[in-house]
């Protein structure tokens, strides 16, 4: 009997399990209680920017989920940022923690479970700076499909099956534009639609999400994250559902948009080709963390991080031959007993003795790109490199 | 060695078509047209890639040769000399080893109820392929194979995660020894890292079983990795067909030519020609006339809306259905 429990590890008793979300109703009712407050002094989450030439900033985010089986550390301490007019990509597997980095920053994460426990998020508003992470309900609502505006996976899930096209566009609109006129407001959404290469964009206009195409509908539901001329935009996996000739058709307009409306993108994808042809800035990530990030080409070309390789390398590419697959051995450590070394050690196949001790901190290769991997640790610099 | 280049599968002129039923009594209104006169040949041993977007009918070719469908007309020619559908019931159950299918979604092609070993093992019991004192121990030569471990007999599917289930598919194929096996869409619900690991998995059985594939993806690196022999589908027809080699170096099709220029590159500093479709594919139950292509088609003259095009061989085994490349078809002189 007793071999057994020690074999399955992840599974623990019930007793244990009502332990713990007793413990996660007080810890996350805390956080609700401040999230739900009203008249909240701007004071309280006005915040200057490092650098005032990024839209957002993630400075040390962690984002946890209080589960009954234990804290799942989804996002563990992320920093990046993106700047004004440029596309960042997000690259990493699934359940890497790069959705719930967007969701934090849309304050979208599922509540009370998932809560961001620590971090700042600084928004640059033009004038003045908001740190997401302190933002209670009420005044995020304002710049939520305001200033950032997300387009999502599936365009068959994200338009609302029963009402129309135009009535769904007018909504968002109107909802940030108490001041306009019904008439501005359809004029408006008519020319968003024009704008996402529509041709008959009154005739889309009165019809409902199901008279349209997958590759259409992406298109409303990238209209719909522009309406509001937002400056960020951010795109969850926007090409994952279609196919090749229309993922081509879509990467194209959102290439073609971005340089009329001076907005940033944070794309998030798994496909590096995707990332490859969009990206400016790119920032790879492994269970929960960082593990390189850096300018499109020098991670591209120059990948510094064993995953980072280890990844280019397992995806088969057109007109290269291998006789063999790279592939990573091993799987994601699982996420509720994260090591305390480097999360990637136990896959890792360039191992040196320092990976042993604590998790790395980042090393600067450049300015620009940055590597959490002992590998790249100079002693003559040590802790300096620290940031 | 004549083993070698035989056909295990040879298909030709196949078609199948979905009828649309409506009203209260269920009337036949129309028909979707899902695969048309698709014919090719793929040799024991070797990998045929099929390519597409998604409803192009290429799934519908993998269930249709497995006479999992029931075909409308055209012939399935198993080891040159079984049609399936010429097979009595009996004969047919005896046959049904020897062609196993690989589904796209291994969360759900795998029975919740069942422990794995049970599941690799059944069908194996069924057949009455080995002895019933050693079923045990061929299931686990099976599953060592396909890097599962002896202690995971007992355990039940959720108990894994997508890459491994999608390895106690693949053992569940593997262990009825069977020629031919049809991958419909094996990796595309997978991870970057966990499917290089399936496709390893995949061409290291072939080598070992002299196993014969049919590879359905939508994802033209992963096809271009794993395949030998490549068709590229478009609206229920084999619109080009080549060695891999071939097709990539000189693609002739205006379709596969945009479809090869959409993939998208890992390398910033690679500037892609790209040609960008326009439109969305007509509906298969309505398509157009002539060519099927033709609303999409740069290189669209007049004939290419009258007429269909056929299918011609222009380089030895290098097959093309292009009014372009037919010197009877009248479209040089338009």
């Amino acid at each position: 009997m007793k071999k057994d429990k020690k074999k399955s590890v992840g599974y623990i008793s019930a007793r244990e399990s009502r332990k713990i979300s007793k413990e996660n109703i007080k810890i996350t009712r805390a956080f609700e209680k401040k999230r739900e407050r009203k008249n909240v002094p701007e004071s309280e989450y006005l915040t200057t920017m490092k650098n005032p030439e990024n839209v957002v900033e993630f400075d040390n985010l962690h984002t946890y989920f209080f589960t009954d089986i234990g804290t799942v550390k989804a996002v563990d301490g992320v920093s990046f940022d993106v700047p004004i007019g440029k596309t960042v990509g997000i690259v990493g597997e699934s359940g890497c923690g790069k959705s719930v980095t967007s969701m934090s920053l849309m304050q979208l994460v599922q509540r009370p479970t998932g809560q961001t426990v620590k971090g700042e998020m600084r928004l640059n508003l033009g004038d003045k700076a908001y740190d997401v992470a302190q933002m209670p309900l009420e005044a995020m609502q304002k710049i939520r499909g305001n200033v950032i505006s997300m387009i999502f996976q599936e365009p068959m899930t994200s338009l609302n099956p029963v009402f129309r096209i135009g009535f769904q566009l007018d909504e968002v609109i109107s909802l940030h534009n108490p001041e306009m006129t019904p008439e501005d407001v359809k004029a408006r959404s008519i020319e968003a639609i024009k704008m996402v290469g529509i041709a008959d964009a009154e005739g889309v206009y009165n019809r409902y999400p199901h008279e349209l195409s997958g590759g259409m509908r992406q298109r409303i539901v990238i209209a719909m994250a522009l309406v509001c001329n937002p400056r960020l935009i951010i795109a969850d996996e926007p090409t994952t559902a279609l196919d090749v000739t229309i993922q081509a058709q879509i990467l194209e307009l959102l290439r073609n948009l971005k340089s009329q409306i001076n907005a940033s993108i944070m794309l998030i994808t798994h496909d590096l080709g995707v990332i490859a042809e969009m990206a400016d800035y790119v920032v790879v990530m492994y269970a929960g963390r960082v593990v390189e990030k850096g300018l499109a080409h020098e991670v591209f070309l120059d990948p510094r991080h064993p995953y980072t390789i280890g990844l280019m390398e397992s995806k088969p590419v057109i007109n290269k031959t291998v006789d063999r697959l790279y592939s990573i051995p091993g799987a994601v450590p699982n996420p509720i007993n994260m090591p305390n070394y480097c999360y990637f050690r136990d896959r890792c196949e360039k191992c040196v003795e320092r990976c042993n001790g604590a998790y790395p901190h980042e090393m600067h290769i450049t300015d620009t790109h940055i590597v959490s991997c002992w590998r790249y640790f100079d002693e003559d610099k040590g802790g300096a490199q620290d940031e | 060695m004549s083993e070698t280049t035989k056909n295990v599968v040879e298909v030709k002129n196949l078609c199948k078509y979905f009828p649309i039923k409506a009203g209260l009594f269920g009337r036949v209104v129309g028909h979707v047209h899902a695969v048309e006169n698709v014919s090719f040949a793929i040799k024991r041993g070797t990998t045929m890639g099929l390519v597409g977007e998604s409803g192009c009918g290429k799934t519908t070719i993998g269930k249709t040769i497995l006479n999992l469908t029931q075909k409308t007309s055209g012939e399935v020619i198993f080891n040159e000399d079984t049609q399936l559908d010429k097979l009595s019931h009996k004969e047919m159950q005896a046959f049904r080893p020897k062609i196993q299918i690989i589904f796209q979604d291994p969360y759900s092609s795998l029975s919740p109820r069942l422990p794995v070993g049970e599941i690799i093992g059944e069908a194996v019991r069924e057949h009455g392929l080995v002895p019933e004192d050693e079923l045990d121990a061929y299931v686990t030569r099976i599953m060592k194979a396909c890097g599962l471990h002896e202690y995971q007999k007992d355990r039940y599917p959720h108990e894994f995660s997508g890459g491994q289930r999608q390895r106690i598919c693949i053992a569940r194929a593997i262990a009825l020894n069977p020629d031919f096996i049809v991958c419909d869409e094996p990796v595309s619900a997978l991870d970057v890292s966990i499917q290089a690991q399936i496709i390893n998995l995949l061409e290291d059985l072939q080598k070992e079983f002299n196993l014969t594939y049919l590879f359905i993806s939508h994802d033209l690196s992963v096809v271009q990795h794993i395949s030998d022999t490549i068709g590229v589908m478009y609206l229920g027809n084999m619109v080009e067909f080549a060695d891999k080699e071939e097709i990539f170096a000189n693609p002739l099709h205006p379709y596969t030519q945009a479809l090869f220029s959409a993939i998208p590159v890992p390398d910033p500093t690679v500037k892609m020609n790209r040609i960008i479709l326009e439109g969305n594919i007509p509906s298969p139950s309505n398509p157009p006339s002539g060519c099927k292509f033709h609303t999409r088609c740069r290189n669209c003259k007049g004939v290419c809306k009258e007429k269909a095009p056929r299918t011609m061989e222009v380089k030895e085994g290098h097959f093309v259905a292009c009014h372009i490349y037919d010197p009877e078809s009248g479209y040089e002189n338009e």
